[in-house]
């Protein structure tokens, strides 16, 4: 929070150049490093201790990374780690700060404003997390229960979105971190936790008793996440577009994902169980950095 | 640097954007929003300041109680004991303590809403420090003043009521000021709990809408006004409440 404020003041006092001058690839091959964004918990991106950051998205940001070193021709190239939080991670890489920031982060044409986003290699579905005893199964079902979810995330707008059109009535009550969402569902203090599908399935491996809750009902909306980098840098992009192309070309974002979503994942070895979807199949098919809201009209 | 502070007339649900900035026909706006968590900022902390003020009060003269008898004794270790306790526990573990662990035990308290709860974990955190104060004020009290009121016949509780109290509260005013506007600043960590004040609508806010320097700027706007007010306020009930002759303002010097 303190951080995220002082980023907010330098940049409103101008303290803070917005935009580096030089292209991101000439930074990387004048300092020899990168700066990888990274986050605490997320389901693509989070912290094993020890300074040590995991993930799909973190997996993927360091073999681009690879392809990278590879084009500048470095001999080294050092791989800076810098934890963000959904409140900072715009202004974090519009100041040059991060380089590439490999969290959850969805593509939406309010954000393509201020940054751009690699081609996208994860859709998420939100979707809705209850206890397996609740007997819940849909959203409508949903009525004058209370609905948890985290402050910060667009998951916020879209039940508030829902809750218009369909004419129900939720009392939502906000988690300050998905951990505390999740703790708000199992404590009882709420009946639903509606989220990422990823981030539920993740809190659901890593609970007490994984076989107490249950993921149901019908798929809120559709969000393409997508690595966030610098807006205006052609040159930049288009590397790290390329290295993730040719990932999905050759099949390494499957054994990615079988590595990270089917498989026993650290720390505790559990298996987050996320079958790879439809939607995210047709994004590495044809690969795109369309915002949410083209994915919304279709 | 540009800026666009346009952001609070947008509607909440779509992409438009409402003439009279506040929201007409159910539509919500951010305006209408931010000025929703300013309320449940202020509720908070005029909750959480009543808590305080009466806790803090009874607290800090409990402690200063002679130790007559087994009674007095009794009830100035209670009043030891509430204020090590609230004031050596971070006041965001203290919300948590009372959101998650406190309901957990007693679960009659679960059907309370967290707005309640995070106003008693406010107060409570907020009593120790007047407590404190209280006692330093009585503290600064000639003794003779003690002596007088038991040499007119007065009980103990009747020289706090009657003598002791409103010499010491006057004395205590400026530390008071700040703990009040200390509260409104401290009401931000109900954020964590649910309530939607400030903090929370800066939070969500500024995700929504990627501006998130106008949003900052408006609610720390907010917080200034509501802490300024509440500075206004204590310096009014500071010159109305003085008497002559008895506590030296700052203003005429008392050395």
């Amino acid at each position: 929070m303190k951080k995220n404020l002082l980023i907010a003041a330098m940049l409103g006092l101008g303290l803070v150049s917005a935009v580096q001058a030089a292209g991101t690839l000439d930074k990387i091959k004048s300092s020899g490093s990168i700066t990888m964004g990274v986050r605490e918990s997320s389901g693509l991106s989070y912290t094993i201790g020890d300074n040590k950051y995991v993930g799909y998205h973190v997996e993927i940001c360091q073999r681009v990374i690879g392809d990278l070193q590879k084009q500048l021709k470095l001999k080294s190239l050092d791989i800076k780690y810098q934890p963000v939080t959904s409140q900072n991670r715009l202004p974090l890489v519009q100041n040059g700060t991060v380089d590439l920031e490999c969290g959850s982060t969805t593509n939406n044409a309010t954000r393509q404003k201020d940054v751009a986003f690699a081609v996208t290699t994860y859709v998420e579905e939100v979707r809705i997390a209850v206890k397996a005893n609740s007997g819940i199964t849909s959203l409508n079902q949903l009525n004058g229960k209370k609905v948890a979810t985290t402050t910060g995330t667009t998951s916020v707008q879209l039940l508030r979105k829902h809750e218009k059109a369909a004419g129900v009535d939720f009392n939502e009550v906000f988690g300050k971190d998905h951990a505390d969402s999740f703790l708000l569902l199992e404590s009882g203090r709420a009946d639903a936790f509606v989220m990422d599908g990823s981030i539920l399935a993740l809190n659901i491996a890593n609970s007490k008793n994984p076989a107490d809750y249950k993921i149901v009902g019908e798929v809120i909306a559709v969000e393409p996440i997508a690595i966030m980098l610098r807006k205006d840098d052609p040159e930049f992009k288009k590397a790290v577009d390329d290295s993730i192309k040719k990932m999905m070309k050759d099949g390494t974002l499957t054994k990615l994902w079988d590595k990270w979503f089917l498989q026993p994942i650290p720390p505790k070895g559990n298996k987050v169980g996320l079958a790879l979807s439809a939607s995210t199949k047709d994004a590495w098919a044809y690969p795109n950095d369309k915002p949410a809201e083209d994915y919304a009209k279709k | 640097m540009s800026w666009n502070w346009e952001v609070f007339c947008k509607s909440t649900l779509d992409e438009n954007f409402s003439p009279v900035c506040f929201g007409t026909g159910g539509e919500t706006t951010y305006l209408d929003w931010i000025m929703s968590a300013w309320g449940w900022t202020l509720s908070v902390s005029a909750l959480g300041l009543l808590i305080a003020m009466v806790l803090g009060i009874l607290m800090g003269a409990l402690r200063t109680l002679p130790p007559d008898n087994f009674v007095t004794r009794l009830l100035a270790t209670i009043g030891n004991v509430w204020v090590e306790l609230f004031r050596s526990i971070p006041v965001l573990v203290q919300v948590f303590l009372w959101y998650h662990v406190v309901p957990a035990l007693i679960p009659v308290l679960k059907s309370l809403p967290s707005f309640i709860l995070v106003s008693l974990a406010l107060g409570f955190f907020t009593s120790s420090r007047i407590a404190e104060q209280v006692r330093a004020g009585i503290g600064a009290l000639p003794r003779g003043q003690r002596f007088a009121a038991m040499a007119m016949g007065l009980t103990t509780f009747q020289s706090y009521r009657y003598v002791i109290l409103p010499m010491a509260l006057r004395i205590v005013i400026p530390p008071l000021t700040s703990e009040s506007m200390n509260i409104i600043k401290n009401s931000s960590v109900a954020f964590a709990v649910s309530v939607a004040e400030l903090t929370l609508f800066a939070m969500q806010a500024q995700e929504e809408t990627s501006r998130g320097i106008e949003i900052y700027l408006g609610v720390t706007a907010l917080y200034v006004i509501s802490a300024l007010t509440v500075n206004r306020i204590m310096a009014l009930i500071e010159s109305k409440t003085r008497v002559p002759g008895f506590i030296v303002s700052a203003s005429s010097g008392g050395h």
